[in-house]
């Protein structure tokens, strides 16, 4: 039944690239605000208008990024009366949109503005050697764990051992989203990508090569939600949120309680496609979190579009490719489009482009349904969210 | 190993572990209620949230539960390390831990593996539990 409160999605923006880099000269905050006053604008809004306030990120961090909200707010010179600054890694802009719809549900807000920031690329601060061994993590740093990527590769390690996966039907991932970045003129890597290319790319963490891996890119993207009742007198398209949900279980992988399944993707699906009483075979386009090949293969498989441990097989012959039955990944994703740090703000982007019919040549043809699925930490957390074309 | 590698920040849960460590010994937590062991080393069970815990010493017997083999440092102080194995063990007594596999062969681990833990000095202050094949 509608409601007039229905959380609806009515601005989105994000930052132009050239190689990876911020194309504009900003700082990771003015990043941020550009991309807020766009994505305002485009809804026909003014950051004025903005009484709830979310973002996560890396910034500042010790510093001002601790409390990001509140230098976010600061720096946009607004108060909101709600703020969420919940981080759970890549997924946190999927769990920000359900905390969102809530509150909008609730009254509790009615302008929701949800932002994300990095400079990494040109700041060059993606730092590899990552983890203070303080904590939990005084078990895993000291071992020398490459993270993330060590703690994907356990995991691939362990579902090709138990369900007899391959480097191929991984690299059938990377190859199938390439192709999507070769029609989005805005992806970072768009050059031809065979599968032989991927299983030959350097070993990085066993058995996951390097093009198994997200880019490492800058990147700043926004959206604003409102209420349907306000929604109707703004200017752009809107687009549903029709359900949600989010769940994590560690942040050590030694303590990932299966490797070879992402408990949180299950249990976040399973409760967002019912809250939209959607089934598998309604949605018509899919956007998952893509920081390995393997993240999506397990995600593919836990969100319940295959059987556990049916990925590899899945995904073969380019099932996911432009073209294929089951478009994934449409702006060429974190593997080939943007993956600034925490990907999960641009798949939530471009499933709003697909809804709204803004695709241009990588328009999947009437996709009205799309199901969003982040992840974030080492297979940490897991949040997904449905939205449906107004 | 070089010391230079990052050393673990020893708090009041892990400190009976690590000082076992250093006396060559296994010790991983023991649920004084249900009975399980766990790692890492905890004031409250992870199972049944008791805080009736103890530190017990164990076989060092088990198994690679998974592993990858760093082909790339994870850090330029690991360098003179690559290529090097990255384990999760699990051990006979249940719980898992990461570690490190000790072999001149990366190749030859694999999943399933039977290991026994070795005892390798970082500093006066640290030793790790590394893993060996057996």
């Amino acid at each position: 039944m509608k409601n007039g409160r229905d959380p609806v999605i009515v601005g989105i923006a994000d930052a132009p690239l050239k190689d990876g880099k911020f194309v504009t000269n900003a700082s990771v905050l003015g990043h941020a605000a550009l991309v807020a006053k766009a994505a305002v604008e485009e809804a026909g809004l003014k950051l004025s208008d903005v009484d709830g306030l979310l973002t996560a990120g890396m910034w500042g961090i010790p510093g001002p990024g601790q409390l990001a909200t509140v230098t976010l707010g600061e720096y946009l010179n607004i108060m909101p009366t709600f703020v969420d600054g919940t981080n759970i890694g890549g997924s946190a802009f999927e769990a920000h949109v359900a905390h969102a719809a809530m509150a909008l549900r609730e009254g509790y807000c009615e302008v929701a503005l949800i932002v994300y920031s990095s400079d990494q690329k040109s700041l060059r601060s993606r730092n590899l050697g990552g983890r203070p061994s303080v904590l939990s993590m005084q078990h895993e740093t000291p071992y020398g764990m490459p993270t993330p990527v060590g703690g994907y590769a356990m995991a691939a390690q362990r579902h090709m051992h138990e369900y007899g996966t391959t480097s191929e039907n991984l690299a059938e991932i990377a190859v199938a989203t390439r192709k999507w970045a070769q029609l989005n003129p805005e992806a970072t890597r768009r050059d031809p990508l065979s599968i032989d290319d991927v299983l030959s790319s350097t070993m990085i963490s066993e058995p996951l090569h390097l093009l198994d891996c997200c880019l490492v890119t800058d990147g700043a993207g926004a959206i604003v939600i409102t209420t349907a009742e306000r929604a109707r007198d703004l200017k752009s398209k809107p687009v549903a949120v029709k359900g949600y949900g989010e769940a994590h279980t560690h942040w050590a992988i030694g303590e990932m309680p299966d490797l070879a399944r992402l408990l949180p993707a299950q249990k976040a699906g399973e409760r967002a496609m019912k809250m939209a009483g959607v089934s598998h075979s309604d949605i018509d386009v899919v956007e998952i979190y893509d920081s390995f090949t393997i993240t999506v293969l397990l995600s593919l498989e836990a969100l319940g579009f295959c059987k556990i441990g049916e990925g590899g097989d899945f995904v073969s012959g380019q099932r996911t490719a432009p073209g294929g039955r089951f478009p994934m990944n449409t702006s060429g994703g974190g593997l080939s489009a943007l993956h600034p740090g925490m990907f999960g703000m641009f798949l939530l982007i471009e499933a709003v482009r697909q809804l709204r019919g803004d695709c241009g040549e990588r328009q999947v043809k009437g996709a009205e349904i799309a199901l969003v699925h982040g992840t974030g930490g080492t297979l940490s957390s897991g949040a997904t969210v449905i939205l449906q074309k107004d | 190993m070089s010391t230079e590698e990052p050393l673990p920040v020893i708090d009041h849960d892990s400190a009976p572990y690590w000082e076992a460590a250093r006396e060559g010994r296994l010790d991983i937590p023991l649920c004084g209620d249900c009975g399980k062991h766990h790692f890492y080393p905890r004031s409250v069970c992870p199972y049944c949230h008791s805080d009736k815990l103890g530190f017990d010493t164990v076989s060092g017997r088990g198994e690679v539960h998974t592993f990858t083999i760093a082909r790339r440092p994870a850090g330029p102080t690991f360098a003179d390390d690559v290529p090097y194995v990255v384990a999760l063990i699990e051990l006979e007594e249940g719980p898992r831990m990461m570690s490190r596999i000790q072999t001149d062969d990366p190749e030859k681990v694999h999943i399933g593996a039977k290991v026994e833990v070795t005892f390798v000095k970082a500093t006066d202050e640290v030793t790790f539990p590394y893993f060996k094949i057996i």
